[in-house]
């Protein structure tokens, strides 16, 4: 015969809900619940108080109203007459633009930097880690400001690049630096054939990628060796030069030439989006490096010994055993490292980039005294970039996850 | 034996040969030169031209900083005395140097305060931060927060005499009241704090001299450096014990509890801090009662701690999860409670393996002070951008004064970080 202790049935007390564990996690639940919405209530009812004093309500109408202000780097079509929504879309493109840039520079730097501080030469070595350290100790709003300073205040003004003796002439004939910013040639497609160029040169890309998946497999299923490095070289160049000249060369390059006090064509880009593309690129590089860092320091002695012993070549290991493997710790940090690079473009406005926190969180805010709505607005959309790249970097870490048992 | 061996060969050594010095290649300067610069060629070239660039910048660095100027009144009198030669204008610090650490409005006779405060602080986070030091030192700690704020803004002694006492009559109760059970004693001290602090506020109404032994400075006069300093020492301390509460929530069996600490988290770390200021600067007060007057900075350091605790709460649950489950049950077999089992077992653990990540945040943190001069505060970086850089005297010296900046920042951080790796190797018990 067993025993059963059951609970006393129908002797429930008021004191068990703090002293019985059976109730008591619904007792804290229960009271978190009800402290937050008396909170919530509280400040609902505080900024009701308040819009009904200031005249105001809730509403979202002023993204249909004409904007009235103009933004000097328009992705889109955008004039004044636009309404805020445009304002608010161009300013979000220009967000996306500079940390797309800011991403892909700052992932360059920060790979160079972290395999040269594991250099065994010592001057580079050292050099990496001051630019690690100084980068990552300091502000990167001071860096945005320092690179915008020698933007606007070191570059010769325009008028520096005139007249039969200039002060300043331009690189290259190509690429002119001046206060108002960098200055570079545009390609200029010529109709349909400029499209079949960039045609042509996707479609070898695309090829590349086919041909050393085609040389792998076979690789696996033979044990023959296909040379893939010229070969890719090759596919990369080859066609489309050849297509390019035999199309007459319909791509162009329009390049910048001073006309009056500016210079006319080519691509203007402004010292604001310089400053604050390389500063985020060089601040963050500095994070990434030590990412890359820790990431190969972390795969064991072991695994080159073990794949030296194999008789793989040097290069055979790092791409078929090290990298593998660091990647695998490199790319979550790399990634939350991108999503500081999205969020850290919002200091766009101190330099005056008209990204979304300048056009949506400053001159809309300023100028339809909306404030609730547009930083709302602002903050959803930086909540859904960083859980886009949360969700995109899940997927990535379960992909990877080493699948033991 | 050796004698006879002697007779039967030529010649035989009886003594050993002084050692010789291996080959000149292969030892001192040169053979450290060639394994670490010129191991190969690719490397030395490399070298080579590792050192152009670093000759390069010092031959245009070195000569601009030991020809600056130090004692002049305005840029348009240094570049006088520059007299077209290379050299910085650092006159600017020399005589801007009180509005670059205090801000423009901190009345100067009043310096010896916030200064007094900041050295103040090396002795309250002395024994926080070195184990070895004496634990009686920790009262000191205790108490510092109420003398830097008495120190900083000055008024009354009442305030943060008052403040002191609501939080030792909150503890009284607690430690009366945690023997039937933590959440009991927990609330009762919250509950008599929060009493006390209401009725004292009549007290310290009512007793308040006119004149205070300290005058009082508003918090808007607040700026430079120190505004940096505060807010980062102020906001980091403040959002550590949030950030285990977070923490702990985020990893609690209770659904509504875990739902509210996830959504929490991930709301403040999906949005920027700019953001958050801006809703500390222009939105928080429609969430006030009407008529409600909040200073600035304290609306700042509100926003600066819920941004840093979801970061740091993050940290610590890195830390709660690398340990091992048994742990946990071990905690649970010696029939601790939560409340005990998480004192005095699990976050001991934990928070000594997030220490680095931690360190990590607050260095962040405290670089991000900056960000407050986007919304008008005179920081560091405000004060440079705004009441210097504008003044006719000092319009165009840009360098040196970031330079400045970023050395007073670079001071601090590097600091940090160096004596978070000294602590990551002291704390290491694992015998490798």
């Amino acid at each position: 015969m067993t025993t059963v202790t059951d609970p006393p049935q129908g002797s429930f007390r008021l004191s068990m809900l703090i002293n019985d564990t059976r109730y008591r996690s619904y007792t804290f639940q229960f009271i978190a619940l009800a402290l937050l919405i008396a909170f919530m209530a509280y400040l609902g009812m505080n900024l009701v108080r308040n819009l009904a004093a200031a005249g105001l309500n809730i509403s979202f109408g002023f993204l249909g109203e004409p904007a009235g202000y103009d933004i000097n780097q328009r992705p889109i079509e955008y004039d004044s007459q636009s309404t805020h929504f445009r304002a608010a879309a161009v300013g979000i493109l220009n967000t996306l633009i500079v940390a797309f840039l800011a991403c892909v520079t700052a992932t360059i730097f920060g790979v160079i930097a972290g395999v040269l501080r594991l250099s065994n030469n010592w001057v580079i070595r050292k050099l990496m880690s001051f630019y690690v350290e100084i980068f990552r100790n300091i502000p990167v709003l001071i860096w945005i400001i320092i690179i915008f300073s020698i933007m606007t205040v070191s570059m010769p003004a325009p008028r520096a690049f005139r007249g039969e003796n200039p002060d300043s002439s331009m690189l290259f004939d190509m690429f002119a630096f001046t206060n108002r910013g960098v200055y570079t040639p545009k390609p200029v497609l010529d109709g349909a054939a400029g499209w079949i160029v960039i045609a042509v040169f996707i479609a070898s890309v695309i090829g590349i990628f086919a041909y050393r998946r085609y040389a792998t497999k076979k690789l696996y299923a033979t044990g023959q060796l296909l040379p893939t490095f010229w070969p890719s070289i090759a596919m990369f160049f080859v066609p489309t030069i050849l297509v390019y000249f035999i199309l007459g060369r319909p791509i162009t390059l329009d390049y910048p030439s001073l006309q009056g006090f500016n210079f006319q064509g080519g691509i203007q880009l402004r010292g604001s989006l310089i400053a604050l593309w390389f500063a985020l690129a060089i601040y963050t590089g500095a994070f990434i490096a030590e990412n890359v860092r820790a990431g190969i320091q972390a795969i064991s002695k072991g695994q080159t010994e073990a794949a030296a012993s194999l008789g793989l070549r040097p290069g055979r290991i790092m791409n078929l055993v090290i990298l593998p493997q660091a990647l695998r710790v490199i790319i979550p940090p790399l990634i939350s490292q991108y999503l500081n690079i999205t969020k850290n473009s919002s200091l766009a406005i101190a330099v005056g980039y008209m990204d979304v926190t300048a056009t949506l969180g400053g001159i809309t805010l300023n100028q339809t005294g909306r404030a609730i709505e547009a930083i709302l607005l602002l903050m959803l959309f930086y909540l859904t970039i960083s859980l886009l790249i949360s969700a995109v970097m899940n997927v990535y870490n379960n992909s990877v996850k080493l699948k033991e048992r | 034996m050796s004698d006879t061996h002697a007779h039967s060969v030529a010649f035989v050594r009886t003594e050993t040969l002084p050692q010789l010095p291996p080959p000149v290649g292969e030892r001192g300067a040169v053979k450290w030169m060639r394994e670490n610069l010129f191991s190969t060629i690719p490397n030395g070239i490399l070298t080579l031209v590792a050192l152009y660039v670093i000759y390069r910048f010092a031959a245009f660095a070195l000569p601009w900083i030991a020809n600056g100027i130090w004692n002049t009144d305005s840029l348009a009198e240094c570049r006088e005395v520059l007299d077209g030669t290379t050299g910085a204008c650092f006159s600017v610090i020399s005589e801007r140097w009180n509005q670059l650490l205090f801000g423009f409005s901190y009345p100067s006779e009043l310096y010896w305060r916030p200064a007094l405060a900041f050295v103040l602080l090396f002795f309250a986070a002395a024994p926080v931060m070195f184990f070895d030091l004496p634990r009686k030192l920790l009262i000191f700690t205790a108490l510092y927060p109420f003398i830097a704020f008495w120190l900083i803004w000055g008024g009354t002694i009442l305030t943060p005499l008052f403040a002191l006492v609501g939080i030792v009559v909150g503890y009284l109760v607690y430690s009366r009241y945690v023997r039937d059970s933590f959440a009991m004693g927990f609330f009762g001290g919250v509950l008599a704090a929060l009493i006390f602090w209401w009725l004292s506020g009549y007290v310290t109404a009512a007793l308040a001299p006119e004149e205070p032994f300290l005058e009082a400075v508003q918090s808007r006069d607040m700026g430079g450096f120190m505004l940096n300093m505060i807010l980062g020492v102020v906001c980091v301390s403040l959002s550590l014990p949030l950030g285990i509460v977070l923490a702990l929530g985020r990893q609690s069996s209770m659904p509504i509890i875990k739902w509210i600490c996830v959504i929490f988290i991930e709301f403040i770390r999906g949005v920027p801090l700019i953001t958050l200021l801006f809703v500390a600067n222009v939105v928080l007060a429609y969430f006030l009662p009407p008529g409600t007057t909040f200073d600035l900075i304290l609306r700042v350091i509100i926003m600066i701690t819920m941004f840093s605790s979801a970061y740091i709460a993050e940290v610590i649950r890195g830390g709660l999860a690398a340990l091992p489950k048994g742990q946990y049950e071990a905690a649970d077999s010696l029939g601790l409670d939560y409340a005990q089992a998480m004192r005095l077992i699990i976050l001991p653990q934990a928070l000594k393996i997030s220490i680095p990540g931690i360190v990590n945040v607050a260095v962040g943190l405290f670089k991000d002070t900056t960000l407050v001069s986007v919304i008008s505060m005179f920081d560091l970086v405000g004060m440079i951008r705004g009441p210097i850089l504008s003044s006719t005297d000092w319009n165009g010296v840009y360098w040196e004064l970031f330079m400045a900046a970023s050395v007073l920042f670079f001071v601090v951080c590097y600091g940090i970080s160096q004596y978070s790796q000294w602590l990551e190797r002291r704390l290491a018990t694992d015998h490798r």
